[in-house]
């Protein structure tokens, strides 16, 4: 069985600066990826790219074997892909639940053989998501309002809500309290258990550590290494990147 | 209609001297939606308005508009800088979109053209002075000196604000807030302060460019609405922040509005301004000369 | 509080506007008449513009010609062929202001927030400039529609016959407003509003929604305009293309509450209804200045309007409710 992603030497230039140069990246179905790089690396930049809210100017990107590099964003979305953002983008005139009802009638709806939910319908399946990862009782609260780690949470409560084959999880950790990452990490977790495919992309290696299955490195827009998470972090180029010569 | 070799150079040239008093229409719309980020619909308002106050002081006294409006600038500087503080207080404190700001500037056009009605009526209003009469003649040029003072006082005016924007450290404390606030206030100064003043500035030569329209065509409460798309198109044409590509814009917009007059009819002319807008807005989004 | 479904809702908005056009006969006073044409028509416009102000949160300038789109095709069509029943224009120019409406929205979309609204006015100021030269419609000399004789149901006068179509256009424009506003679509809509780009990335199709909201919004818009020229009798471009659309149309939304179909309805029923009473005692020059200082008044100091005041007012009892139990 092919793997679930296949990015292919992805380019991806803004005027004279190239943020990505040439970038090879696989992901198996359920597979449990970790994202690391210095700050501007073309991180962000990549995730964007995967998920169309760029696009990249060579190389390909492949998911469940076919071509979405030339698809706009949401109908990569409609073929299993989400994604959180680094600073969270809530629907601040709507209350929390309707918040993961947006994904859900058009996202969850739109997945092949999937079953088409009204508004109540999906509603019911919002109310279930919040109650299971703690953001029930702030269902009706205005999403602007909320702490920084309910933030993130309902954050990814929404890239969960679209019922995704793959999650893309930026910098969901970052500016958190221990305990509070714990709560994420808790929360990115049950993903493993639904079979959902997750890149995370974290600043945090502990959290990074536990985890990943796999470990990539971006640098200056190339990857350097990829692969077991203690043998990465092992590897001098690596340390070089994060510490200096 | 024959299309004469004077027909033409006379187009061309009352192109290039409208082209110049465009530029001083707009160059406060390239501070303050240019550089500032402020969508001043109701600019054009207060154009109007200086016609308005030239024609008062003029009919009254007699004193030359341009000059009336030169001495009253303060007063312009100092209204602009209190609707700026209106507009920071109610809507750019809070971040958020820039679309309740433009709904109130289009309120404040409405209100300043109903208050101008209100006191003037809708008659068409002119004033007089000492050269609005005379045209000279220039081999098959015609110059009338209406077109050709403003014209004069606006490139004066022009070319110093552009110095002034570039050599003087208020003038480079604008352009820095149009590009990093954060950094201007690492240097201690107040962009607020430099936001307050700059719209003032914008406002006060909206006040002085009225003068200039009074002098150049009757004005009539209403048709400030008819340059909107003028100075914003001139604006967007130049490169959003640029004054030298705003007289660029200006020039190109004053040429294709005189030729369409003359060749296709003044009926025309307002789809030449707005239509230029839309080309502007559509496919140059960073202008000639922009940032 | 359950929502009323679409199948309550619609025949119940319909009712409702039978037993307005029956009430209303007991009024004498013809002038009644009028005034109330003008305001129905402000009622169909805000409720058209806030499909796409509020509820997709793109802020159109260019109401006038959308509006006009609608007159300028019953004026073509009477021209064509004076004895054309009113529907068939009505129709026609609902369809035609609705492509208009998909061509702005094809051309100006890609446009950030106030570029777009800009686009809106320029755009409606290049339509009209090419009606004015438009020699059919009678361009910048205007043109004569004149009502015909009988008039349908045997009501008195033309007036009141106008006024019953514009009472149920009216209660057409609410109920499609109503239906886009509880339906998946409206959920789209709304997040295309908070923030487009986490939108695309919930699997909104940004593009195809954008445009849906153009064309329904111009066509009602459009829909709005298709009698006025059997009310005015006399068409000429520079009234009916007349910004006050534009300002009114935004302002009434605005003060009454942009987030549901309620809040244009009653903007639209308040403002019209002062305006027309200022146009008669005062002048119609003070209309413009009381539009203007509300709008910037709302916008300035209640930005969510009577409706958000409301709203805001009921969850504060709903708190002290809870709090003391």
């Amino acid at each position: 069985m092919s793997d679930l992603l296949v990015v292919k030497g992805v380019v991806k230039r803004f005027g004279g600066f190239t943020a990505l140069d040439g970038v090879d990246l696989n992901l198996k179905v359920g597979e449990r990826l970790g994202l690391i790089g210095p700050n501007g690396s073309g991180k962000s930049t990549l995730v964007n790219c995967i998920c169309g809210t760029l696009f990249n100017e060579e190389g390909s990107v492949r998911f469940e074997d076919k071509e979405i590099s030339k698809l706009p964003a949401h109908k990569r979305i409609h073929r299993g892909l989400a994604r959180s953002f680094q600073l969270p983008k809530p629907f601040a005139s709507m209350s929390v639940v309707d918040n993961l009802v947006v994904p859900i009638l058009y996202a969850a709806n739109s997945h092949e053989g999937a079953v088409r939910r009204n508004p109540a319908q999906a509603t019911e399946e919002a109310m279930a998501i919040l109650k299971q990862i703690g953001l029930g009782p702030k269902a009706h609260e205005m999403s602007g309002g909320l702490t920084q780690v309910d933030m993130r949470k309902l954050e990814l409560a929404r890239a969960m809500a679209a019922k995704p084959k793959l999650l893309i999880s930026d910098e969901a950790m970052a500016g958190l309290s221990n305990s509070e990452v714990d709560e994420i990490l808790a929360l990115l977790f049950t993903m493993k258990e639904q079979g959902i495919a997750v890149i995370m992309i974290e600043h945090i290696m502990r959290a990074v550590m536990r985890f990943s299955e796999r470990v990539a490195v971006l640098v200056a827009g190339r990857k350097i290494a990829d692969g077991d998470p203690e043998a990465v972090m092992r590897n001098p180029e690596v340390e070089r990147a994060y510490l200096g010569e | 209609m024959e299309i004469s070799s004077s027909l033409v150079l006379n187009a061309i040239v009352a192109g290039i001297l409208l082209g110049g008093f465009y530029a001083a229409m707009a160059a406060g719309v390239s501070i303050s939606f240019g550089m500032l980020d402020i969508t001043n619909i109701a600019h054009p308002a207060f154009i109007i308005l200086g016609s308005y106050i030239a024609y008062i002081i003029n009919t009254q006294w007699g004193w030359d508009p341009i000059l009336i409006s030169l001495v009253v600038s303060p007063l312009f500087f100092a209204l602009g800088m209190a609707l700026y503080r209106i507009y920071y207080l109610a809507f750019e404190r809070q971040g958020g979109e820039s679309l309740r700001g433009l709904a109130f500037f289009f309120g404040i056009l409405f209100i300043t053209e109903v208050v101008l009605i209100l006191i003037f009526g809708v008659d068409y209003r002119l004033v007089k002075s000492s050269y609005t009469e005379t045209t000279l003649q220039f081999g098959e040029i015609d110059l009338p000196l209406r077109l050709v003072v403003p014209f004069i006082v606006s490139m004066i005016m022009i070319f110093g604000l552009n110095w002034f924007l570039s050599h003087t450290f208020f003038g480079r404390a604008v352009l820095a807030v149009a590009q990093d606030q954060f950094a201007l206030r690492l240097m201690g100064v107040n962009p607020i302060k430099i936001k307050e003043l700059a719209f003032g500035l914008s406002i006060a030569i909206a006040g002085v460019a009225g003068s200039f329209l009074i002098v150049i065509q009757p004005v009539q409460p209403s048709i400030g609405r008819d340059f909107i798309g003028l100075v914003f198109a001139i604006c967007v044409l130049g490169g959003m922040g640029s004054i030298k590509g705003a007289l660029i814009g200006a020039m190109i917009l004053g040429l294709a509005e005189s030729f369409t007059a003359t060749f296709a009819g003044p009926s025309w002319a307002p789809a030449v301004s707005f239509g230029l807008l839309l080309f502007a807005i559509a496919f140059k989004p960073s202008g000639l000369l922009g940032r | 509080m359950k929502k009323m479904s679409h199948k309550v809702f619609i025949p119940v908005a319909y009712a409702v506007a039978a037993v307005v056009v029956l009430v209303s006969q007991l009024v004498p006073n013809d002038y009644f008449f009028s005034a109330a044409y003008t305001v129905l028509l402000f009622i169909i416009l805000a409720t058209a513009w806030n499909i796409l102000g509020g509820y997709t949160g793109y802020v159109n300038f260019g109401t006038a010609a959308f509006f006009a789109m609608g007159a300028y095709t019953t004026v073509a069509l009477f021209k064509l062929s004076p004895t054309l029943p009113l529907p068939v224009m009505i129709l026609a120019g609902t369809f035609i202001a609705g492509v208009t409406g998909l061509g702005m929205g094809a051309l100006t979309l890609r446009l950030k927030g106030v570029f777009f609204s800009i686009a809106t006015l320029a755009l409606s100021v290049v339509v009209f400039t090419f009606v004015v030269n438009w020699d059919y419609a009678g361009g910048a000399r205007g043109a004569y529609v004149i009502a015909p004789r009988d008039v349908p149901f045997g009501l008195k006068r033309y007036i009141h016959f106008l006024y019953v179509v514009m009472v149920f256009l009216s209660a057409t424009a609410i109920v499609v407003a109503r239906v886009i506003e509880t339906s998946t679509i409206g959920r789209g809509l709304e997040a295309i509003r908070d923030d487009e780009l986490a939108a695309e990335c919930c699997g909104v199709p940004t593009l195809k929604l954008k445009l849906l909201s153009t064309t329904i919004s111009g066509a009602l818009m459009g829909m709005a305009g298709t009698t006025y020229p059997y009310f005015v009798s006399y068409v000429e471009p520079a009234s009916t293309f007349n910004l006050s659309y534009a300002v009114n149309s935004i302002a009434m939304p605005l003060i009454g509450g942009m987030t549901t179909w309620v809040g244009p309805l009653i903007g639209a029923i308040l403002l019209g209804t002062v305006q027309q009473v200022v146009q008669v005692t005062i002048s119609s020059a003070w209309n413009l200045l009381i539009v203007g200082v509300l709008l910037v008044l709302f916008v300035t100091l209640a930005p969510e309007g009577i409706m958000g005041l409301w709203f805001r007012w009921r969850k504060k009892q709903k708190l002290k409710k809870g709090a003391a139990q």
